[in-house]
């Protein structure tokens, strides 16, 4: 979903731009907290793993496959701010080193991509938590709704955008259905890879979770008694 | 793909496109981007003026057509939206070759095919004429938050190590004769995701504690980016300048 140039018209697009810098300037303020000032490589590895991630294809339906955004999945790993953020640099990177994704269209992609995935997806992860059961498993459900939802959101965002500054006459009405569908499709996608993602990374360190540091009980460090001395020695 | 990712579309060269400072390149190219966006659509003659702008911004930067020309097929799944416009779209229908299309649509998949191949084109010249770390150090000297630009050196540093851990998994995985075939798969390929969220995460931490411990106060050092002179500027101008030139004939021209 890297619009590209011309789909979305200049002033438009300008706006989308100021709403952008807008949204990352709250998030810079917001990872400061998340993060300590210095820990900017943690966050620039979790940049590089969304980077890699989205590499990641599933097949959808129909021989197409779609692509990991990645939105939610960050903020419930590294947290909403510093997860956003990582999103967007990835988008500027792609824009900027790859030329994918327009340049007058970075700040409608961030808004739609960066944005929106993880304002959506984060607090609905956060609100599933109360009412999922305190484990692992529980975890995983919210991961996956949140990251369900949180695309086709993400793709009304870009409608939304679309009927203000869009270029093309394309009936509202079909042009929503016709994303929402793609997206709902996409959603199922995102949601089954962030839910087995954050379990995996909570079955091996499930103190690097952010999304549920004070939810989950942190298991007790167990000592076990060596095994018996007599194998492969000498 | 391995190594080609975090080098971008850089294409290594000499000439008075690569010596422009990045800042200085990164605003004549958003500049001119946005004055082909500002072009009315109907304005055929004015894409023809901006494409020579491109050409001419090409050979300045003495780069192979033929270089630029692959770097356009990233656009593709848009030139399929585009080319399904004038099937969809509403307004007047009109017959041309004996199928009947809507004139609007025809109208905006022009819009969006000129539109989108004069930007990535534009932005094509950009990434290739400069260095990655560079571009970076441009968007830090253009105000944008220190914090985004050292995500986005720590990113671009080890997204090849990761991409690289990602496919050593994949073979690891394919040579125990298992690909990915449906959703149901997804648990494995997760799993590895999952790996590599840890493996990059606690690879992070010991680069941080490394840095820590050589004296980093959460700034990265200025390695000696090149400030900009007037005639940096002047220079670079000449794109953006002409391209609103245009847009602003265009404009004038429709009303």
């Amino acid at each position: 979903m890297h619009a590209p140039d011309g789909f979305i018209d200049g002033p438009t697009s300008l706006a989308m731009g100021a709403v952008a810098a807008a949204g990352l300037a709250v998030c810079v303020r917001g990872a400061r907290a998340e993060l300590d000032e210095r820990a900017a490589p943690r966050a620039g590895l979790a940049a590089a793993f969304v980077f890699a991630a989205q590499m990641i294809n599933f097949p959808v339906a129909g021989g197409t496959s779609g692509h990991l955004l990645g939105g939610t999945l960050a903020a419930i790993l590294v947290g909403p701010y510093t997860g956003a953020l990582c999103v967007a640099v990835v988008l500027i990177v792609q824009a900027l080193l790859f030329a994918d994704g327009g340049l007058t269209a970075l700040g409608t992609n961030i808004t739609t991509m960066a944005l929106i995935t993880t304002l959506v997806g984060y607090p609905l992860f956060r609100q599933l938590l109360r009412v999922l059961p305190r484990t692992r498993g529980g975890a995983a459900v919210g991961a996956f709704i949140a990251a369900l939802v949180s695309v086709p959101c993400s793709a009304l965002a870009f409608v939304a955008v679309y009927a203000v500054g869009g270029t093309a006459p394309i009936p509202i009405g079909t042009f929503l259905t016709a994303m929402g569908a793609v997206h709902v499709l996409i959603g199922i996608g995102e949601g089954v890879i962030t839910a087995l993602t954050v379990s995996a990374v909570l079955a091996v360190r499930p103190d690097l979770v952010y999304g549920v540091r004070d939810r989950l009980p942190v298991p007790e460090l167990r000592i076990r008694p060596a095994p018996a001395p007599g194998h492969g020695e000498g | 793909m391995g190594a080609a990712h975090t080098r971008g579309l850089y294409r290594p060269g000499s000439g008075p496109v690569y010596a422009l400072p990045a800042h200085v390149k990164i605003v004549a190219v958003v500049a001119f981007v946005f004055a082909v966006v500002a072009t009315p659509a109907t304005a055929f003659p004015a894409f023809a003026l901006h494409a020579g702008l491109i050409l001419i911004a090409v050979r300045a930067a003495r780069l192979p057509a033929g270089f630029v020309l692959r770097r356009l097929t990233v656009e593709l799944p848009f030139v399929a939206f585009a080319l399904a416009l004038p099937f969809f779209a509403a307004g007047e229908r009109i017959v041309v070759y004996g199928l009947t299309l809507s004139e609007p649509g025809l109208v905006a998949a022009w819009n969006i095919l000129a539109k989108g191949t004069l930007g990535v084109a534009a932005a094509v010249v950009l990434a290739a004429t400069t260095r990655p770390y560079a571009l970076l150090e441009g968007l830090q000297r253009l105000r944008v938050p220190s914090i985004m630009v050292q995500i986005a050196t720590f990113m671009l540093r080890y997204a090849d190590l990761l991409t690289d851990d990602l496919r050593r998994m994949r073979i690891a995985r394919e040579s125990r004769a298992f690909t990915a075939r449906h959703l149901g798969h997804a648990r494995i390929v997760a799993a590895g995701a999952g790996s590599l969220f840890i493996r990059g995460y606690e690879r992070g931490e010991r680069v941080h504690l490394a840095m820590l411990s050589r004296g980093y106060t959460g700034t990265l050092p200025d390695t000696g980016t090149v400030p900009a002179t007037r005639r940096d500027w002047l220079f670079a101008a000449a794109l953006p300048l002409l391209g609103a030139l245009i847009a602003a004939g265009a404009l004038l021209g429709a009303a």
